[in-house]
């Protein structure tokens, strides 16, 4: 996947043109926090050009001063030569600046159509909706993106990837000539995201410009011609993709040499913590067998729909099964709740902490403990002090940045966050950990650390753990052995020396 | 400045916006008296005063049962209605000669049973709690003419002096129903910021399905929040029937209303997860107080409602801009 997507085409838009935008010398400031210090960025037409960075690079900000959301305290925005002197949001989109955002701004009861049109549909003479231009338009858009969508269909009924091409499509209809994706492949599956490369190069030949923001730096020299790295507000460098390779860029965003990203290995197994029999979930699962030991890291992957998500949903007894028996340490059990599994020892560090992992409302400590505060009681009452203590020892331990546990937990990084999940686990005593998408919105260096907990509680405490990863590096970096999912079935069952990412692709379609 | 102490900087602020939130509110509680104090000369008299605290006792018993609910993000609109057919079935089992303790356990546990009712249809019937107890209240409220004929049952003489001291008595010169709520706010804030199941609670409230994933049972929880709410309806329901001395069947009509305001004032939020119980005192202190102060003016109590409903409008205006 490090291929350099280099075409005659592309390098020579971006060698010649001058470029569509160029924003230069930004500064923004939030109650002191100076966010943007002095930010240059161009991009030509018809590039593509990827933004990287760990969270709180700036990244974010960048794109919200490009679409209007924000105003910059100081410096230019430049849209095809021309001074942009009061940029709002409207005024962007009117130029031609659109941006996708990771949580969808979709209407979900309204249809494709509408949603595309959405604050501009085609009136009639005597100023009602015409729906029939409004469909045909709409049907045009699509097909021109070469996506198959019903106009009439709803919102509700499509899938995430589906739901983002209709975004895209909206953006198209608005005669978009920069394209801003912000973590598009944070909700879509391989297939989705193959799909979407093809547009992106598509549109980019026909002249359209796209900026990309991921974490994900295979897709970044996948799809990108140039890329910014951005690093505490400021740009830490441009260059063309081909000029690069992970290491620097890496090494850029951190500032510092990661020099592995994945922790070595001891392989030590104990007796089997987990075994799972021909277990089905009617039209999702079948016949899904598995066993991981202790101190053994299972990887499962597949494309999206595969099933994965729903395997550790059943283990954890969050979603129901058919049929089937799962043994826990050695005891064949038929757990109601996902509460019986946590006092088993059982924990799933969802797939969406936001929906299903955090407490956004509360603070650092009270995420961490909630799972288990039987513990901590003594005659009902909680005791404070000691709770304190736990959730220090559990800060330190797995690094969360800031290390104070009064914080309310929203103001976290994606990373630092995702640590409190676990260490919520952590403090359960679980001894099974099933974990989804574990670096999901993660940054680059609590990437690291996160790997290396995973590691060590294998390897030193002989947690047996079953991983989900859409993010093949990670599953074979980590892996002891790795499982692969078609449509609700396993397609292989592989030790670590037979996968590669080949292999591994091969039993996904 | 490096990522982390920028981090630092904007964590910092939240500790001090929190002590902010609920300062605020007893300036607010504060300036009222004032200018209560400064425009009327009874405000500050001992009698006006603990009908004051009298007052903010029984609006505050219900109101705190509904802190709960609103806490896990629910809403529970039949307390009124469970105050009416409390006041009713007791004044009738009062009338028929029953013992008024045995009426307590039974008003209170007949709240209970309303509660129960909410929660079973909330939890298993997966029934949005704004309909159920809607429909609850409606019933309630049925129930209570029915079973009183639509006329208000009268107490006898003897029987209504034997109960006045629950809700007209004083007990070293502050009145039962201000000792009653007291107990119930200790016990509530006890439970809700000291006990696992007071965690639970928020947890719920904040997010439902990562309080399932984290081994909280959800569905006890709620069931349970609506279950105090009825009880304390009932609770409320009897401390009426020794005040009114009349089993009046449209008792508590507007009490959720007055609830509902007293909590989202207090800092509870709707969407659940934040608020507390400290909130809902301050709340009911100030909608009292502000009452009083328009009764010690001769406002109409017509005009006070147009007042009282344009305080819910404003109080969650605040919220949401305090959200931003």
């Amino acid at each position: 996947m490090y291929q350099p997507p280099h075409t005659a085409a592309n390098d020579a838009v971006v060698a010649d043109a001058a470029p569509l935008l160029r924003m230069s010398g930004i500064h923004k400031r939030f109650a002191g926090v100076h966010a943007l210090k002095g930010v240059s960025f161009s991009i030509g037409y018809g590039e593509v050009h990827a933004l990287v960075g760990e969270n709180g690079a700036g990244k974010s900000t960048l794109m919200k001063i490009l679409s209007g959301a924000y105003t910059a305290d100081e410096g230019d925005i430049f849209f095809a030569g021309e001074r942009i002197a009061r940029p709002s949001p409207q005024h962007m989109i009117d130029l031609g600046i659109s941006v996708i955002y990771q949580e969808l701004s979709l209407a979900a009861h309204l249809s494709v159509a509408e949603n595309i049109f959405l604050g501009r549909l085609p009136t009639t003479t005597l100023g009602m909706v015409d729906w029939k231009r409004a469909q045909e338009d709409a049907a045009a858009v699509l097909e021109r993106l070469g996506f198959v969508l019903d106009p009439a269909a709803r919102i509700d009924s499509l899938s995430v990837a589906q739901r983002q091409m209709v975004e895209i499509a909206r953006a198209l209809s608005h005669r978009a000539k920069i394209l801003v994706l912000d973590e598009p492949s944070a909700v879509l599956g391989d297939t989705e995201l193959e799909k979407l490369f093809e547009v992106i190069e598509r549109l980019s030949k026909e002249g359209m410009s796209f900026i990309y923001i991921s974490h994900r730096l295979n897709e970044v020299f996948e799809i990108a011609d140039q890329v910014t790295v951005m690093r505490d507000g400021a740009v830490i460098g441009t260059d063309a993709i081909g000029h690069v390779d992970t290491n620097r860029l890496i090494r850029m965003m951190v500032g510092r040499e990661l020099a592995d990203l994945y922790p070595k290995r001891v392989h030590k197994l104990g007796p089997v913590a987990l075994q799972v029999n021909a277990m089905n979930r009617k039209g999702i699962l079948h016949d899904i067998s598995l066993s991981v030991r202790q101190g053994e890291i299972l990887g499962i992957c597949g494309l999206a729909g595969a099933g994965r998500t729903e395997v550790l949903r059943a283990i954890m007894a969050a979603d129901p099964v058919d049929s089937g028996s799962i043994a826990y340490f050695g005891k064949p059990l038929s757990l109601g709740s996902p509460r019986q599994a946590i006092r088993l020892g059982v924990g799933l560090l969802p797939e969406d902490r936001k929906h299903q992992g955090l407490f956004l409302h509360h603070t650092v400590g009270f995420n961490i403990t909630i799972a288990r505060l039987k513990e901590l009681t003594r005659s009902w009452l909680i005791g404070l002090k000691e709770e304190a203590g736990v959730v220090r020892e559990y800060v330190q331990k797995l690094n969360v940045r800031p290390p104070l546990p009064d914080t309310k937990i929203r103001n976290l990084s994606g990373g630092n966050q995702q640590k409190c999940v676990l260490a919520k686990y952590l403090n359960a005593h679980c001894k099974i950990l099933l974990v989804d998408e574990p670096t999901r919105g993660v940054d680059v260096g609590a990437k690291r650390e996160i790997y290396q907990l995973l590691a060590t509680l294998a390897d030193e405490e002989g947690v047996a753990i079953v991983m989900v990863s859409s993010e093949l590096p990670e599953i074979l970096g980590l892996s002891d052995r790795v499982m692969v999912m078609r449509q609700g079935c396993i397609t292989a069952e592989l030790p670590r020396e037979q996968a590669s990412e080949e292999t591994i692709m091969r039993y996904a379609t | 400045m490096n990522a982390a102490t920028k981090e630092l900087q904007a964590v910092k602020q939240s500790p001090y916006l929190n002590l902010f939130k609920g300062y605020g509110l007893v300036w607010a509680l504060f300036l009222l008296c004032l200018v209560a104090a400064l425009t009327s000369s009874h405000f500050l008299q001992t009698a006006n005063l603990v009908n004051v605290i009298r007052q903010v006792a029984l609006s505050g018993i219900v109101g705190v049962g509904l802190t709960f609910v609103i806490l896990t993000a629910g809403i529970d609109i039949s307390v009124g209605a469970v105050v009416g057919v409390v006041v009713v079935v007791g004044a009738t089992l009062l009338n028929m000669g029953l013992p008024f303790w045995a009426v307590i356990l039974l008003g209170a546990l007949l709240g209970a049973c309303f509660g129960m009712l909410n929660g079973i249809g909330i939890t298993f019937g997966k029934v949005p709690p704004f309909i159920m107890t809607l429909g609850m209240m409606v019933m309630a409220r049925g129930l209570a003419f029915t079973l009183s004929n639509g006329q208000p049952v009268a107490l006898s003489d003897e029987v209504a002096d034997a109960v006045s001291w629950l809700g007209n008595g004083n007990l070293l010169a502050i009145p039962v129903p201000v000792w009653i709520f007291a107990a119930v706010c200790a016990i509530a804030f006890v439970l809700l910021r000291y006990t696992p199941y007071g965690r639970a609670i928020y947890a719920v409230g904040s997010n439902p399905e990562a309080a399932r994933l984290s081994g909280i049972n959800v569905r006890f929880i709620i069931f349970s929040v609506y279950l105090i709410s009825g009880l304390l309806a009932g609770i409320t329901g009897l401390i009426f029937i020794s005040r009114l001395t009349v089993g009046e069947p449209t008792a508590g009509t507007g009490m959720e209303l007055e609830a509902i305001t007293i909590a989202v004032i207090g800092g509870t939020s709707l969407f659940g997860g934040e608020g507390g119980i400290v909130g809902t005192i301050i709340g009911a202190a100030i909608l009292v107080v502000l009452a009083n102060f328009m009764n010690l003016m001769g406002v109409s109590p017509f005009s006070q409602q147009i007042v009282k409903g344009a305080i819910i409008i404003c109080a969650v205006l605040f919220e949401m801009r305090k959200k931003k």
